[in-house]
């Protein structure tokens, strides 16, 4: 049983369970991707996942909708097996993937017929993707571009516009690969902005990887992978005070964070929990 | 040894209803061993400022001059424009092409006509440069490393051609703060061991604030701003977000604990300075509140 916001979700979103994963290179020799990992995560949960490169991210990203299925252990999406091919298409309509590069992920010369791609495929009437298309566009603040060309959008703009069009597809767990990697510090923030606000109205399940630390602030949980194992597991003001543990394992933690671990170092007394600027400042002139 | 852009104007697709105009008269000029920043949000200019730098793209108006010449003037011009100024692009490891990393760190030089010799030394000399292992590496698949040794053998292929000047987009994205730091040291260490001019266009207010001697900002295809990253930090005139860039961070926090009643100097970056001055901010405000 989880716990979120104060209210007791019963349901798990995400069901991991000793999953294993490995890719084959050149040679046919295995790389382990993914090392028995084992992971719940509750409906409505924002969970962010950090790690280097080759940690094993984006492997259990790929899981998450089936886009690989395990090699040993099981992964659950909604209660659903994601090596059942009977359960894929249910599976992919529960979780809505949005990558790194947004022009990989736009199909169609206008917004609205971009967003409208997956119902569509759905076969809905008209009227319903309609209202799903107006309805996504609204919750990512992309109304007044419904009838411009994607292509000519900025960077955030365009996630944006992927993010509405996994959206109308009504998931129930957002995950986002490096979705933010590519974009100007404006961008970022506008594409952040969107997921905090699908997560805190409509109740997602988000699932956020990422390079940013000040991006992983924002969750509720903070799960750290290496070597195709999670390594530390908890809230953002757990994880980041292990500043020297972060620090080994090449990420980096909250400016605040780091600047809070050196002045306690020299002596000074602050609480051990700190990681943005603001609880640094009320906490240096109390 | 310069490069020099004269009064340049840039305009997508004149004639048709998707005309741009990308850059508005824009003058620069960039001398050899300068480290620059560029800086902008997306669609301001910068990546079309930059493919002007070696003649991929012809201004709508106004010249572009390599150490004098205009580059657009004689078609062989181009050529040797292309050798001296290497452009690294954002995401280098897509155009990965070879069977090997050897073949595709050496496919420049070999296109200069070099001798076997000379081709083998640069890739050698190139694969050290961005801190791969020539033993490790050479023979395999540039396909089967990981995404930051892929974009670091795009570079070296760039670096192979020893470029003058080395132009790099967004180098670190997609990597992990780790892989960044490797990618930034050695691109720092190699202009400061080549003397040849980096110019760094980048999303990161900590890159550039750390290593770039200058920084340009783009808005709207204009130059909004050319000078030392401090200046740009504290100038309070300028509004940075409506460049669609942030504060670095440490910036931001010592912003943070000024508008709380401490004394601190806000250019400060290095963190052991930072906690320093904190630890003095916190001792003055004890004395003067006693």
């Amino acid at each position: 049983m989880f716990v979120v916001e104060g209210r007791v979700a019963l349901t798990i979103m995400l069901q991991i369970k000793d999953l294993c994963h490995s890719y084959r290179n050149e040679q046919n020799e295995t790389l382990p991707a993914l090392d028995h990992v084992s992971l719940d995560v509750a409906a409505g949960q924002f969970l962010a996942v950090i790690g280097r490169n080759g940690s094993g991210k984006s492997t259990l990203a790929k899981h998450l909708n089936a886009l690989l299925v395990p090699d040993a252990g099981s992964c659950l999406v909604n209660g659903m097996d994601t090596r059942n091919p009977a359960l894929l298409w249910d599976v992919r309509q529960t979780v809505g993937m949005v990558f790194q590069n947004p022009d990989n992920q736009i199909v169609a010369s206008l917004v609205e017929e971009d967003v409208a791609f997956g119902p569509e495929n759905l076969g809905l009437p008209p009227a319903e993707i309609q209202r799903r298309v107006t309805d996504s566009l609204e919750m990512v603040g992309m109304t007044e571009y419904r009838l411009h060309a994607p292509h000519l959008l900025s960077g955030g703009q365009k996630q944006r516009v992927a993010i509405a069009g996994v959206l109308a597809m009504n998931p129930r767990c957002l995950v986002l690969d490096e979705s933010t990697a590519m974009l100007d510090p404006v961008g970022r923030s506008e594409v952040l902005a969107a997921v905090c606000k699908l997560h805190r109205q409509q109740g997602i399940t988000v699932v956020l990887i990422t390079h940013f630390m000040e991006e992983a602030v924002e969750a509720d949980r903070v799960v750290v992978m290496d070597a195709g194992r999670i390594i530390m597991d908890g809230d953002p003001a757990t994880v980041f005070s292990q500043v020297e543990c972060i620090r080994s394992l090449g990420l980096d933690v909250p400016v605040a964070a780091d600047i809070a671990a050196r002045l306690r170092q020299k002596g000074i007394d602050i609480p051990a929990d700190i990681i943005r600027d603001e609880e640094l400042a009320v906490a240096l002139c109390r | 040894m310069s490069i020099e852009l004269q009064n340049i104007s840039y305009t997508y697709m004149p004639g048709t209803p998707y005309c741009r105009d990308a850059l508005l008269d824009v003058s620069l000029k960039i001398e050899r061993g300068e480290f620059i920043g560029i800086i902008g949000h997306t669609g301001s200019g910068k990546s079309t400022l930059v493919q002007h730098l070696n003649g991929l793209l012809r201004p709508t108006a106004g010249t572009v001059c390599l150490d004098g010449a205009n580059m657009h003037e004689r078609k062989q011009a181009l050529k040797s424009v292309r050798q001296k100024v290497g452009m690294v692009f954002q995401y280098p490891e897509h155009q990965l092409f070879e069977e090997t990393v050897f073949d595709d760190v050496a496919f420049g030089p070999r296109n200069l006509g070099l001798c076997d010799e000379e081709v083998q030394q640069r890739v050698e000399s190139a694969l050290e440069c961005v801190g791969l292992s020539v033993a490790d590496v050479a023979k395999r698949s540039p396909f089967r490393l990981s995404g930051g040794q892929m974009r670091r053998v795009a570079i070296a292929g760039v670096i192979a051609l020893r470029p003058e000047y080395l132009v790099l987009d967004e180098p670190s994205a997609g990597l992990d703060p780790c892989g960044r730091d490797e990618i930034y040291a050695q691109i720092l260490q190699l202009y400061r061991t080549s003397g040849m001019a980096v110019v760094l266009v980048t999303h990161n207010m900590e890159d550039v604030a750390r290593m770039a001697k200058r920084l340009l900002v783009m808005d709207h295809g204009r130059i909004r701003f050319d000078g030392p990253p401090v200046d740009l930090f504290h100038d309070e005139t300028i509004q940075l977000r409506d460049f669609g860039v942030s504060l670095p961070h440490v910036t931001s926090l010592l912003k943070t604990l000024r508008t709380h009643g401490l004394d601190l100097d806000d250019t400060l970056q290095d963190e052991e300075v930072v906690v320093e001055a904190i630890r003095s901010a916190l001792k003055r405000k004890r004395d003067s509140s006693c």
